[in-house]
């Protein structure tokens, strides 16, 4: 089978203003969001206490919603259905530090009269505790990104790097913007999942700009635009076809993972959009603004090849003992 | 290149390298079939809590509490001390951790100093008249400040092995952190007793009552009672009774050798006898010789658990504790004795528990995500391939057995999030062979030979793949260095499943493209790479 047989070029520089506005339009969108909604921020990385509660037939939660809102340390908590009708969820940002009692004890004595019910989950995470993982994933992020920009610099070109991690920033911001639309909790699946769309992210650019690399010495042309058409034409199966194989299985893990991990494969589900969609429209055109110059880059090619031979002619001189 | 070729050997051993070691984990093999014998089914990979259940506290240890009961038992120590020389001093008490004490009399002053630079060195000492104040010195109290933290995971390791359960970690992490898991719990009861357990300081103390003034004991403040030294203790059963005690304990459980359940002679309820070391026996065999007739208090965890009136001197330093214990308690009881008490109390900075059946509806869960998103690309991949997808899947099917070998061998655990990591190499590790197939159909297309379609096609597909897998191995690597907990465990699996792609996407299919070269029909090129083409392909 194959989708992608047409030989001929696309020209996707032609338009690239007008999307990049649409792509600008979309992170100012995605800033605001954080902005004003801001981020949920989970227990993870807020502190809190959150209890999963399984009952035996239908959960009686406005039964549940009163109890809890007469008891004063569970002030400002809130009860809610997760998954089946069976299971609920109560999330307080109070967290207990006691060993031997702590919320499984005090929920289990507060619900006592509400029917049977089995305490599945408690996580509790002590507000010091999420203060130490937030800086903990920010500095993930920035490390890594300050590793990839490094290796992109060494294998390509530092304007490959830029153009690369615009569209990265350009996929987080969006992602987040979406966490922040649908007020997902952000927990450290969460931050999981935005590195992996990192990681996702800059594959996809890497894969289009080793095409784009190898397009500036076989391709004819002086212009960088025809050579980014042609080449993202070329790996335009490719991109469809792994973006679609990442996304059914993304897909799957988001239908069928359990509620648990529906925050993180939702995340990804955007991730995988949103980088297939920069590799193209972003990445590519960054390069072109950048003024990347192909005349140049082949001047520069040709003078290291050239340096390159003359070591090894002086160095075979040398051995031959002429010098 | 028709023959075998090095690229296929590399790849079939890897395969079933993978196979071999993923066998115990797939197969999750009992050791407990042999009794003390090593298990025949080697190493395997452990369920992370939340796919089988159990308990993840994250504690914190109350040091300042350490250095308390430190200032504390240097002052039983120095009573002690002073009372075997009978030197006559008064009012011995410790206030904001500074001892302070008056010697009566001015002749014995020598003496004193004597004994302190000789028994306490450790302690800075400041003598004002016949007046003296001791307290720690800021290393003495960096020292028992981690002390106490590296003595809370050993007590607590040990009380859970006593416990008896399958194995718990206790470790410490960070500078003052102590990390507790503890898997397989099956009911909440057992999970309240573990809690308890952990808790339980099982400090043990010996007091005596300060009979001098303990009638009025009802109407005393705590203030008031700290005036004189004393402390103000209720009964364990009863917490209208309470008790006016020195204290300045006689000894603590520190000098404990042994503790175990046993029942009384007359009621058959259960108690703990426990045993002092000779130290500890001397200790307690003089004081009771010399306090007959007064009260002496068992005190446990700031509970008084009895107050017998002392008949006579008891020496062999046997010592039992009653209360109304059940059976459980007084097991749970015995072995934090014998585990020794935490010198700080814990805890929970953080804690996830979770439920066993919940752990199986997750395990249910992912493995289905697994196998779907594993059947829609093998299925794809053919549909849209030909037999370079069959070619691709092989590989995609060694990649989940290598990862899994690995995993294993690490002796790692696998948390949902790793799953979730697994499910996603398989979509990654797949991209792989889809840049291949498409080079090598480009080149194809463009009427290069068979041969040179393939090798180029690798060639070309090469860089791009290294690299793209590089800047993903360094977000991972990253993630798994400064991530916790679900993070590590994510980032482990996508670490080992690009390297383990490296290995079969990559060398694997070109092993087998090479050793299939001359069985390939090049009429049918649609049937082999899914493409038509109207050139002639050599």
């Amino acid at each position: 089978m194959e989708v992608f047989k047409q030989q001929k070029i696309i020209n996707f520089m032609e338009n690239a203003k007008k999307v990049g506005l649409f792509s600008i339009a979309l992170v100012v969108i995605s800033l605001g969001l954080l902005f004003t909604k801001g981020l949920n921020y989970g227990i993870d990385f807020a502190g809190g206490t959150i209890v999963q509660v399984q009952y035996e037939g239908k959960a009686p939660i406005e039964k549940v919603r009163e109890i809890v809102a007469q008891n004063p340390k569970y002030q400002g908590a809130t009860v809610t259905s997760f998954g089946s009708e069976s299971e609920l969820v109560i999330r307080t940002k109070q967290a207990s530090k006691s060993v031997k009692g702590g919320a499984k004890v005090e929920v289990r004595q507060m619900l006592k009269d509400t029917g049977k019910f089995e305490i599945r989950r408690v996580d509790m995470v002590g507000p010091a505790v999420g203060d130490e993982l937030r800086e903990k994933g920010l500095m993930a992020m920035l490390l890594s990104i300050i590793g990839i920009i490094a290796y992109l610099s060494f294998r390509f070109e530092w304007r490959f790097a830029i153009a690369s991690v615009v569209a990265l920033v350009h996929d987080i911001t969006i992602a987040m913007g979406a966490l922040a639309l649908f007020q997902i909790d952000v927990n450290l699946p969460i931050l999981a999942a935005v590195l992996t769309i990192l990681g996702y992210s800059l594959n996809d650019t890497v894969i289009v700009f080793d095409r784009i690399r190898d397009g500036i010495r076989t391709i004819k042309s002086p212009n960088m635009a025809d050579v980014i058409n042609e080449s993202v034409t070329k790996t335009l199966s490719r991109t469809t076809l792994t973006s679609l194989t990442t996304f059914f299985v993304v897909l799957t893990l988001y239908l069928f993972g359990g509620e648990i991990i529906n925050g993180f494969s939702f995340t990804l589900l955007v991730g995988v959009v949103v980088g297939t969609y920069s590799s193209i429209f972003v990445a590519s055109p960054v390069l072109m603004w950048l003024k990347f110059s192909v005349v140049e880059f082949r001047e520069r090619e040709a003078k290291a090849l050239k340096r390159e031979k003359e070591k090894e002619k002086m160095r075979a001189m040398y051995e031959q003992g002429t010098m | 290149m028709n023959a075998l070729n090095y690229r296929v050997v590399i790849f079939a051993f890897a395969f079933l390298f993978g196979i071999v070691f993923s066998v115990p984990s797939l197969t999750q093999c009992d050791e407990n079939t042999t009794n003390g014998e090593a298990s025949s089914c080697g190493k395997k990979i452990t369920l992370g809590l939340d796919l089988q259940g159990g308990l993840h506290m994250l504690l914190s240890v109350k040091s300042e509490v350490a250095v308390e009961s430190k200032v504390k038992s240097i002052g039983t120590s120095i009573k002690y001390n002073l009372e075997k020389e009978e030197i006559i001093f008064d009012d011995l008490k410790i206030d904001n951790n500074i001892i302070t004490f008056e010697v009566l009399d001015k002749d014995d002053l020598p003496k004193v100093v004597k004994i302190l630079a000789k028994e306490f060195k450790e302690v800075a000492v400041n003598q004002n008249g016949a007046i003296f104040s001791l307290e720690l010195t800021d290393d003495l109290i960096a020292l028992t400040k981690q002390n106490a933290i590296n003595q809370a995971v050993d007590t607590i390791r040990n009380r859970l092995n006593m416990f008896g359960l399958a194995e718990p970690t206790v470790a410490k992490q960070g500078k003052d952190k102590i990390l507790v898991e503890v898997p397989g719990i099956k009911t909440e009861e057992d999970e309240n007793r573990i809690r308890k357990l952990i808790a339980k300081s099982a400090h043990l103390q010996m007091m005596a009552v300060d009979e001098a003034r303990a009638a009025r004991v009802d109407m005393m403040s705590d203030g008031e009672a700290k005036q004189y030294g004393d402390i103000i203790l209720r009964d364990v059963n009863d917490n209208r009774t309470k008790y006016l005690l020195y204290s300045i304990p006689i000894l603590d459980g520190s000098m404990l050798v042994d503790a175990k359940v046993g029942y009384g002679k007359k009621d058959n309820q259960p108690l703990i006898n426990f045993k002092l070391n000779g130290q500890g026996a001397k200790i307690f065999g003089d004081f009771t010789g010399k306090s007959v007739g007064k009260r002496m208090a068992v005190v446990l965890d700031s509970q008084v658990y009895t107050a017998p009136n002392i008949v006579q001197r008891i020496g062999g330093g046997q010592v039992q504790i009653t209360g109304a214990f059940t059976p459980q308690e007084a097991h749970d009881i015995a072995i934090a004795l014998r585990s020794g008490a935490l010198l700080a109390p814990v805890q929970v900075e953080s804690q996830r528990s979770i439920g066993p059946s919940l752990g199986e509806d997750n395990i249910n869960a992912s493995i289905l995500a697994l196998i779907v998103g594993f059947l829609s690309v093998v299925v794809f991949m053919v549909l849209y391939y030909g037999m370079a997808g069959v070619i691709s899947n092989f590989a995609l099917v060694a990649n989940l057995f290598l990862i899994l070998a690995v995993m294993s061998l690490f002796e790692a655990t696998l948390t949902l999030p790793g799953m979730a990591g697994i499910v996603l190499t398989v979509g990654m590790a797949v991209d792989a062979n889809v840049i291949i197939n498409e080079r090598i159909r480009e080149l194809l297309h463009e009427g290069n030979s068979l041969t040179k379609s393939i090798e180029q096609g690798y060639n070309n597909a090469f860089t791009a793949i290294w690299d793209a897998n590089i800047t993903t191995l360094i977000a991972a690597v990253v993630l798994f260095a400064y991530g916790t907990g679900p993070i590590k465990g994510f980032s482990l699996t996508i670490s080992i499943g690009i390297l383990a792609s490296m290995v079969t996407a990559i060398l694997g299919t070109h092993g087998i493209y090479q050793w299939l070269l001359p069985k390939i029909d090049k009429k049918r090129l649609g049937f082999w790479f899914g493409i038509k083409t109207d050139k002639e392909i050599k």
